[in-house]
């Protein structure tokens, strides 16, 4: 074997070790299979002992700017369903509008709840923002995805509409496009973003995307802006401070001191939509009296091959 | 006693093989029907591509319906291969080996039109390819993605292995018979077959593998579409049972269904002489073992949430056995389980006909426990309204006709090209019946035969003229 001397019988036996047997080509190839499932795993690995490495640096060098996570606190003493104006909820409108969300959808729903006692109280239901989502642990591409700042949204234009989000997600939150929306032609002019989903794509899913991109800008998001009542308060649990457009809360201490709850809390979602609960009481709403008007998409003219569907 | 052996061997080849290179006009009739069927669903599919899934009946709310129900039909019919063959064949039952190949058929056929099914139901099929681009392990779906393509594509590989000497046995004997292309056909899938003492030692090797291999798969696959539901929160879905409730439910409507087309493909081609009552009541015997593993899990699941009558419960269970279900629940439990188990449990009902007629309700039954797994379970309302109802359309009607049609289409293609029996395993169970000389001289160990001079007698049935 240490010998280098060729001789010509050698070098027919080298050459003989080169041809490749049957036998050791299904080796070659079966070991070449496997290499070639693991491959792409691991860059995935490597991005990640890296990643872990630049945030300890990150941690030693410049200090990280403050990140968001954002909250929406809806104090139910002051809903009434907009029962008050003797209009549809506000909420949902200004979000119809501001989103041009299709019909049927209402990314912020006014639920009527039967109380235990009797009445009702009207509960406005956005988006949950779990923290521990269903609907971002079951995407199978990744197109539902939590932000930084907590907040959950969906890429219309990677989702492949297998509806699987849909079928999980506890608060009934997620809506489909079933056929060709019905939308407004100016909403086919607007610069779609995850963050503000606009125009509705056919075959994807949508919901409400709490609005980080107003809040950013200094404004609270549409459903807020529009409660007649100043229910739905918008802000930072990282700052600890939220505002309905009329007064500042520290946040803490506005959930603590209202017995503020979430909806489902025993699936262990972790919602960023707190309640206070109550029926309209600071409004005086009687709980007594039932319903609300119904939601309007109050387009005149809507884009070609539109079809309305049912939920 | 040497003549009769051979005798009982040249029948049993020409028998199977006749179908190879006869075809008569009821075949094409059927082809012709069963192709009509796959059209006009592929013309309700393109109308769901142009207008979207707006041309369905699902929503928002039960957000899926015919498609899904199809896929895990025909996923579970799938495991019928598996346990028919790789357990009968782990435990050397000996009545198996006429009933093998037409299981693993099953198994590749029902798998491809289950795995279609998915495909249909999306939004937006044109992004098929970010499952692999993006896909995410984390995402029950990609289990689904991983563990039905390995299974598939193990079970092409356990179709194929056995097939290799039958394949050969058909270069070997049917010479000019067949088309041309037929021929090429045979000649590069027997991949040189000659029965050597080697290859057969190879190929014993293979077999024995995949046949262990493809039972876990085959678990994993159920396991991981319940998954489907059962990674979710909601009342009827939430529950650690349904993944072997699954697995369960797909092995009893495999053997259902291997019992139904077995008895089809025996009258269509005459294996009355191979496939015989036995058969049908071993069958019957597992179908009636499974109506009381399925009895059991149907215990287990609703008792345990019907006792506690916790959150959605008493809507969802009064849907199922008082309301909307009812009809559907009760044609499922009774004439699903109760049914078939009585036909099996007694000796009069026990017969031919009555497996087959208990097969039948077995498939009926499953399918409708899908469809009130699915539909039911979405129609639990989870928030303050009120439950929404699901009407499927004629695209789904028209899909679901074409689902089956695809899967009796492929069947029938493929019993034209291959053996529906395994034709060197029932003739070495010959060999061990007869206590004869260790298996070296079973049909397709002869001596290698150009398909030259296999043409033989040109007046001799289906099977050529092989000299023995």
């Amino acid at each position: 074997m240490s010998s280098q001397k060729e001789t010509p019988g050698q070098e027919s036996e080298n050459l003989r070790k080169w041809r490749v047997s049957r036998r050791r080509l299904l080796k070659i190839m079966g070991a070449a299979g496997v290499v070639a499932v693991v491959a792409p795993i691991f860059p995935s690995l490597v991005g990640k002992v890296s990643a872990a490495r630049t945030q300890t640096n990150g941690a030693n060098g410049a200090k990280p700017g403050r990140i968001r996570q954002w909250v929406m606190v809806i104090d139910l003493r002051r809903c009434d369903g907009c029962q008050g104006i003797d209009e549809p909820p506000q909420c949902t409108q200004a979000c119809i509008q501001g989103h041009y969300a299709p019909e049927p959808m209402q990314w912020i729903q006014v639920f009527e709840h039967e109380l235990p006692g009797g009445g009702t109280q009207f509960i406005p239901t956005p988006c949950m923002q779990c923290h521990n989502a269903p609907c971002v642990n079951v995407c199978p591409v990744a197109a539902t995805f939590t932000t930084p700042e907590g907040v959950v949204l969906i890429d219309q234009e990677r989702c492949i509409g297998c509806r699987l989000c849909m079928a999980v997600c506890p608060y009934d939150r997620r809506f489909f496009n079933w056929g060709n929306a019905p939308i407004p032609p100016e909403s086919l002019l607007a610069d779609y973003n995850p963050e503000h989903q606009a125009p509705a794509k056919r075959g994807t899913v949508m919901k409400c995307d709490f609005c980080p991109d107003m809040a950013r800008a200094g404004k609270l998001p549409y459903c807020a802006q529009a409660c007649p009542t100043n229910a739905i308060y918008y802000g930072d649990l990282e700052e600890d401070i939220a505002t309905n457009g009329e007064k500042l809360v520290k946040l803490s201490h506005f959930l603590t001191e209202n017995q503020a709850y979430r909806l489902k809390e025993d699936l262990g979602t972790h919602p960023r939509v707190y309640y206070i609960p109550g029926h309209g009481e600071a409004v005086s709403r009687d709980p007594r009296r039932h319903g609300r008007k119904a939601t309007r998409w109050p387009w005149q003219e809507k884009v070609e091959g539109a079809r309305t569907w049912k939920r | 006693m040497e003549k009769v052996r051979d005798q009982r061997r040249e029948d049993l080849v020409r028998t199977v093989l006749h179908p190879l290179v006869h075809t008569g006009k009821g075949y094409y009739m059927v082809v012709g029907a069963l192709l009509l069927v796959v059209f006009w669903g592929l013309y309700a599919y393109s109308t769901q591509l142009r207008e979207g899934l707006i041309v369905t009946g699902m929503r928002d709310r039960i957000l899926w319906g015919f498609y899904i129900i199809l896929f895990v039909f025909f996923i579970g019919i799938s495991h019928a291969g598996t346990l028919i063959s790789a357990i009968l064949r782990v435990v050397k039952a000996q009545w198996r080996t006429p009933v093998t190949r037409m299981a693993e058929f099953i198994t590749v056929v029902a798998l491809s039109v289950g795995a279609l099914m998915p495909m249909l139901d999306l939004g937006r099929p044109d992004r098929i390819p970010n499952l692999v681009l993006f896909g995410r392990w984390q995402s029950p779906i990609l289990w689904d993605l991983l563990s039905i393509t390995t299974y598939l594509t193990g079970s092409i590989i356990y179709l194929y292995l056995p097939l290799i000497p039958d394949l050969a046995l058909c270069r070997d004997r049917l010479g000019t018979q067949g088309s041309a292309w037929k021929r090429a056909f045979f000649r590069i899938a027997s991949v040189g077959w000659q029965g050597t003492a080697r290859q057969k030692k190879y190929l014993k090797i293979a077999m024995g593998f995949m046949m262990v291999i493809i039972i876990p798969v085959a678990v994993s696959v159920h396991t991981v579409v319940s998954w489907i539901f059962a990674m979710s929160l909601r009342e009827p879905w939430n529950s650690t049972v349904f993944g072997a409730y699954f697995v369960a439910g797909a092995i009893f409507s495999g053997i259902a269904t291997i019992i139904v087309v077995m008895a089809i493909l025996r009258k269509v081609f005459r294996l009355e002489a191979y496939i015989t009552e036995k058969h049908f009541i071993n069958l019957g015997y597992m179908l009636g073992g499974f109506t009381l593993i399925m009895m059991y899990f149907n215990i287990s699941e609703y008792v345990v949430t019907g006792y506690k009558m916790a959150g959605e419960t008493p809507f969802h269970f009064t849907q199922l056995l008082v309301r909307e279900f009812a009809p559907f629940f009760w044609m499922y439990t009774i004439g699903g389980m109760v049914v078939p188990g009585l036909i099996i449990l007694f000796p009069w009902t026990r017969t031919f006909t009555g497996v087959i007629i208990a097969a039948g309700f077995a498939m009926v039954g499953m399918w409708l426990e899908r469809f009130i797994i699915v539909v039911a379970g979405l129609r639990v309302p989870l928030m303050p309204y009120e439950p929404s109802w699901y009407i499927p359309t004629w695209v789904e009607w028209s899909v679901m006709a074409a689902a089956f049609a695809m899967f009796g289409l492929i069947i029938a293609v493929f019993s034209k090209l291959v053996p529906v029996i395994s034709i060197w395993e029932v003739a070495e169970q010959y060999e061990e019946e007869e206590g004869k000389v260790p298996a070296s001289t079973e049909v397709s160990g002869r001596p290698p035969m150009r398909p030259a001079r296999a043409e033989g007698a040109p007046g001799a049935g289906g099977g050529g003229g092989g000299t023995a």
